[in-house]
């Protein structure tokens, strides 16, 4: 009965004529700017109710509900507020700063994998497509890129609005992105050495293997296979620190300390452009933590590969592990004080850093070690995770134009379905020498 | 016209105002950010040759870290108003036009502006030549020339840094 069930997901590839698989980048987009912008007011209501529970207090309890109409009335009330503005300020950057913020934190989006999405050719041959917008060889440069370009909406506030304060907290932000990118990058390094791509997809899909070669057919893809674990732990301590401290969030909250700064970099901003400001700062949340889902916790696989786990469609994990990573924000927020300047940068520099470099080296050392150890013994291809790697490029394809067109649209089969046929090991064991060591 | 052609012409128009702009406006940090706008539009002209890897290492490296520090620099000098780093009486600007004249006329008369060289392959071709996978491994292959000049380099930039750490730290 469940095989029925797992059916109903399979779609075919022409639906009236309609080729369903090119749809889906556009499914992908819609839906990503359509949850990032419905779950924002939810989010802060999230926010400040764990917050409120954690500190034994009541929290939001007035508008509707446990107060979950209050973000409501919230926006409301910024929208009719008046959009003062003050003196001497540059006036076309003063403008453009919150846009240039929100746009930024929003389109990073486009490369998050959300869900594999599976087809049927017409001659009965599976396969399938993700649900993501890009799905680019770049996929996790393209996010880095565009985080490392949020600095410039704050930077472009804090010094447009004439305030001490606002330029104090954009040049603080700034540093702080700029210092903690490095360990962030380095704990993402880690990962892409073990799956050897770029491409987030892919990266899941390497998460989608045996722990070691008899295990049973419900650990494929489970928790002990994603990459938290197989990095051993220190990279995705190392990441998680470095995305709070890229959001700009307590306990790194530099930039907007109320104490020291009144706001930060948007002390002077009032109505939506404060509105959007906000919204930039927790859609950085949502990316941050989704990235964190798809590298380190598996994206869109379930914990376990039975069957209560796999009938919940991958997005709504990816959705669970990101709200994972929201919590983890606001217990944050609740338990620990904001950090000093200098202890900040200390901490970036002088403890992620380091440590972040000598695990790459430990974790470059230890996939080289096993591919020599099995030249050696090729009994300990069966305690290793059984994985396929990608490290062979696509060939140049030499065909006609057109022809290179509908190969590039045409996604590659795949030959594991999780759907069509559960329970059998399907990717055969073949773990093949990085191409660099071919002479 | 292509898709791609227009692309090109809008982008070439707005980089190389940016461009203009950069050298032409007084304020410092306006002109630094109208560099990075001339660098987005150069990563947007990587991805139209299919180079995606070169078009996301230009906008982290050069968009995301160089001129981030710029405008640090900028704003911690706080050079105050525009109009007090106009320099007067200099003898700056008229060499700076002949010579920029001298370059047009370098150019036209060696044709290089008539004779340039056309592409040998379409975008559809090279299209996987861009990735990260065949430019490391390219990158790394010994048969090919890149190797060597490549760790040369990382060692040039240890020695950039190594050298930077000393400076800083020496009244420690």
């Amino acid at each position: 009965m469940l095989e029925k069930f797992n059916h109903l997901f399979i779609f075919p590839e022409y639906f009236h004529g309609v080729h369903l698989p090119s749809l889906v980048p556009y499914i992908a987009v819609v839906g990503c700017v359509g949850f990032i912008l419905t779950i924002l007011p939810m989010l802060i209501w999230i926010e400040r109710v764990v917050l409120a529970l954690m500190q034994d207090r009541s929290g939001p309890n007035r508008v509707g509900p446990r107060g979950l109409l209050q973000s409501t009335a919230d926006v409301v009330k910024l929208f009719f507020k008046e959009d003062a503005r003050p003196k001497n300020i540059d006036v076309s950057l003063y403008h453009i700063a919150p846009s240039i913020a929100v746009i930024t934190s929003i389109s990073a989006a486009a490369t998050l994998p959300l869900q594999n999405i599976h087809f049927e050719h017409a001659n009965g041959v599976p396969f399938t497509v993700p649900l993501t917008a890009g799905n680019v060889n770049i996929g996790l440069l393209y996010i880095l890129a565009m985080s490392s370009l949020q600095v410039y909406g704050v930077v472009m506030a804090g010094w447009s609005s004439n305030n001490k304060y606002s330029l104090l907290g954009g040049l603080r932000a700034s540093a702080q992105l700029i210092s903690y990118e490095l360990a962030m990058g380095l704990a993402l390094l880690c990962v892409i050495v073990m799956a050897g791509s770029l491409q987030l997809n892919k990266i899941v899909d390497s998460q989608n293997i045996l722990p070691f070669a008899g295990a049973p057919e419900i650990l494929r893809g489970s928790v002990l296979c994603w990459f938290w674990i197989r990095s051993l732990i220190v990279p995705v301590v190392v990441y998680t620190i470095a995305m709070i401290a890229e959001t700009n969030r307590a306990p790194f909250d530099l930039p907007e300390a109320e104490s020291e700064l009144v706001a930060g970099f948007h002390t002077e901003y009032t109505s939506l452009k404060f509105a959007m400001f906000f919204t930039a700062e927790y859609v950085a949340m949502l990316i941050v933590s989704g990235l964190n889902a798809a590298m380190f916790w598996g994206g869109p696989l379930p914990p376990l590969n039975v069957v209560p786990f796999t009938l919940i469609p991958g997005f709504v994990w990816m959705i669970i592990k990101i709200m994972g990573g929201v919590f983890f924000y606001t217990w944050l927020r609740g338990t620990l004080p904001r950090l000093r300047y200098d202890a900040l940068m200390n901490l970036g520099w002088k403890r992620l850093l380091p440590i972040g470099l000598v695990w790459l080296f430990i974790i470059a050392g230890m996939n080289l070690g096993t591919d020599l150890l099995i030249e050696r013994y090729p009994a300990v291809k069966n305690l290793v995770p059984q994985e396929a790697r990608f490290t062979e490029p696509e060939a140049p394809s030499s065909a006609s134009p057109g022809q290179a067109d509908a190969a590039a649209d045409e996604p590659e089969p795949v030959q594991y379905n999780a759907l069509s046929n559960p329970g059998q090991p399907a990717i055969p064991i073949s773990r093949t020498l990085p191409a660099r060591r071919v002479r | 016209m292509s898709g791609e052609s227009v692309g090109f012409w809008i982008l070439s128009l707005i980089s190389v105002f940016s461009a203009i702009m950069m050298i032409v406006t007084k304020n410092p940090v306006r002109s630094a950010l109208n560099l990075v706008i001339t660098f987005l539009c150069v990563a947007v002209f990587y991805i139209l040759m299919s180079a995606q890897f070169l078009a996301a290492v230009q906008v982290i490296v050069y968009a995301g870290a160089i001129m981030v520090l710029f405008l640090f620099v900028i704003m911690l000098l706080n050079l105050g108003s525009p109009e007090a780093l106009i320099e007067k009486g200099t003898i700056q600007k008229p060499i700076a036009v002949g010579l920029g004249i001298f370059f047009v006329v370098l150019l036209i008369w060696s044709q290089a502006l008539i004779t340039l060289p056309q592409a040998e392959s379409r975008a559809e071709v090279t299209q996987f030549q861009g990735t990260v996978e065949a430019i490391g491994l390219s990158l790394f292959n010994p048969k090919l020339p890149w190797l060597f000049p490549f760790e040369i380099t990382s060692i040039l930039l240890l020695v950039a840094v190594i050298g930077a750490i000393v400076m800083a730290k020496r009244k420690v």
